[in-house]
């Protein structure tokens, strides 16, 4: 096969064709790193470990000929190449969360899940950009810059942001530059970026994957979740991520389902919640208009609608920036410009923190801590920390309610398509608007999907989110692919690499 | 309830260790105030009967773990990345004259 063919096959595919011996993991490889060259204009990757991933590639095909003549099946992603978001700790390979703070840190361990990935065989083309320690929705606030949405506007030849936090994973995976990504999502950082790029991405239940080596952001909503270009393929790197981690004290202990097998192609009989909530303002009329499409997808596949209240959802987005940014002045306390990581010296030890995280950090990040720091402080702790937290409660159990009704949720992803490199940059609210309709899912814990579904009349991609029940992350998957099937969303960004 | 002014942004940059030139200071204490504004719709909601959720999600608590050394003697690895490092110590300034 060519390279561009190899670069445009999903997962399932390229697995069935390894199988059957169509091409070797080494031409696989080869041809993402041919990729990840034509696409550099985009900025996706920070940092590129072509080199390793080609002696890895030859280990695969070494492990598969191995396989066959022992007998026995091949790990579930033997021979995948995968980018991995600069968030998580990988051994030996610069591991920066896209801050000034952590240049030059190379970590002597594997994160859990990353690890996990490499043992399911899957091979690391390297690291991808974020927002800065994952803090934003446009991928701009990176260290190493702003990403490039590989989609366009018809009509202007404006550079648009692929979203974030996971805006490098996004856009690696929507511009054929690796097959998947692994993303994370404090409010809506797998699930935005995924809309604004054309590709899918899955928020699971709260400790369904391990936080251990993941940079934290906020720990209480720090979830690691994969981004593909299908549900199956979400389904397949998911397998492959998640499961128990004694490392991690939130991590849970369940089995972890065989997720592909959740994809039926059947929702007959399933009720699907539509929130009257999520009319957020500011929704373009393409996305409500969209939103109706989805329902009379599901509607016509055999679904049954039933009209659900959030109540307090308008609340979320508030309580949100009060708990992220109070966990986040709690986590990067770790920052001291003494064990790792950027050290600017001053007169004495006082003056060298100040100096190492006043240098360091950006502006975003700055406005967090200071936030932070002021709603946990003494006389304001219990007015804004207590109070957030009792309002998460509340949405909490607004989705426990809902869910008496209906076996998941139907929302879009975001209020909005993808906006351009610099817009809303000055007005720190209307960027944090973005995460609307994802932080909600956040804040409850609760496994959430952006499927691509359409285009805007601009030719920008859109994307329904579905939410599931707390450990359901199988009819999440299976409605995703029901949508998928039923939208034929097949567009392609112009910034698809070319080979 | 409180404003972000100038003296508030400077006195959160003193506990989170964090040098702010005085344009930052400015800048923040726009910034903040605003995003508290907005924040404060919270206490429209009467909570009084709400338990603070802790957890990420509902029904999952935190679990014991034996209390056992399960790593370590890796003092190279460790101060692998220090920025200052010396006889298997990281260097600090002087702290005590």
């Amino acid at each position: 096969m060519s390279h561009s063919e190899l670069i445009n096959l999903t997962i399932a595919e390229a697995r069935d064709k390894l199988a059957r011996r169509e091409f070797f993991a080494r031409e696989l490889v080869e041809a993402h790193i041919a990729a990840m060259d034509a696409t550099r204009p985009l900025n996706a990757y920070v940092t590129e470990t072509a080199e390793k991933a080609m002696e890895a590639a030859k280990r695969s095909d070494d492990r598969r000929d191995h396989i066959r003549e022992i007998g026995g099946s091949c790990a579930s992603m033997e021979g995948i190449p995968i980018a991995i978001k600069d968030m998580f700790c990988t051994e030996g390979v610069p591991s920066t969360a896209c801050s000034k703070i952590l240049k030059g840190f190379v970590p002597a361990y594997e994160s859990t899940v990353s690890a996990n990935l490499l043992r399911h065989g899957s091979i690391m083309l390297g690291k991808v950009s974020n927002d800065e320690f994952a803090m934003g929705s446009s991928n701009t606030t990176s260290a190493f810059g702003a990403v490039k949405n590989p989609w366009k506007r018809a009509d202007d030849a404006a550079d648009l942001v692929p979203g974030g936090s996971s805006g490098g994973s996004a856009v690696a995976v929507a511009s054929r530059a690796a097959m998947c990504a692994t993303g994370t999502d404090t409010g809506g950082s797998i699930r935005q970026p995924a809309a604004f790029c054309g590709i899918a991405g899955l928020k699971p239940t709260y400790g369904r994957c391990s936080r251990w080596g993941i940079v934290a952001f906020a720990s209480s909503l720090d979830q690691a979740g994969p981004m593909a270009r299908t549900a199956r393929d979400c389904a397949i790197m998911l397998e492959a991520m998640a499961g128990f981690d004694p490392k991690d004290s939130t991590s849970v202990d369940k089995p972890v389902p065989n997720f592909e097998a959740a994809l039926t192609g059947e929702v007959k009989g399933l009720k699907i919640g539509v929130p009257k909530e999520y009319r957020a303002p500011g929704m373009t009329s393409e996305i409500e208009a969209l939103w109706e499409q989805g329902i009379a997808w599901l509607k016509d596949a055999g679904a049954e609608i039933v009209e659900v209240s959030l109540p307090h959802t308008k609340y979320a987005l508030p309580a949100y920036y009060i708990i992220a940014p109070a966990e986040a002045s709690s986590n990067l306390a770790r920052y001291d410009g003494l064990r790792y990581g950027q050290r600017v010296s001053g007169a004495n030890l006082t003056e060298m923190y100040e100096n190492s995280r006043g240098e360091g950090f950006g502006p975003e990040v700055k406005r967090r801590i200071l936030m932070g720091t002021y709603v946990l402080s003494a006389g304001y702790y219990d007015a804004y920390y207590r109070q957030a937290q009792k309002v998460r409660r509340l949405v909490s159990n607004d989705f426990s309610e809902a869910f008496q009704k209906c076996d998941a949720l139907l929302t879009p992803t975001t209020p909005t398509p993808a906006f351009a490199i610099g817009e809303n940059a000055d007005d720190p609210l209307a960027m944090y608007l973005n995460d609307v309709l994802t932080v909600t899912v956040n804040l409850a814990g609760l496994p959430g999907m952006s499927v691509p579904a359409g285009l805007d009349q601009k030719g920008l991609p859109l994307g329904l989110q579905i939410v599931g029940r707390a450990w359901d992350e199988e009819t999440v998957l299976r409605i995703g692919d029901v949508i998928e099937q039923q939208s034929g969303f097949n567009s392609l960004p112009a910034g698809l690499a070319k080979l | 309830m409180s404003t972000f002014d100038k003296a508030t942004v400077a006195r959160m940059a003193t506990l989170a260790r964090l040098k702010l030139d005085d344009d930052e200071l400015d800048h923040f204490a726009g910034e903040l105030s605003q995003i508290l504004t907005w924040v404060e719709q919270l206490s429209e909601l009467d909570t009084d009967q709400v338990e603070p959720m802790t957890s990420g999600v509902a029904g999952e608590g935190l679990r014991w773990r034996a209390d056992h050394v399960d790593d370590g003697n890796c003092q190279d690895k460790v101060l692998g990345n220090a920025p200052e490092a010396a006889q298997g110590f990281y260097c600090v300034p002087k702290v005590v004259e």
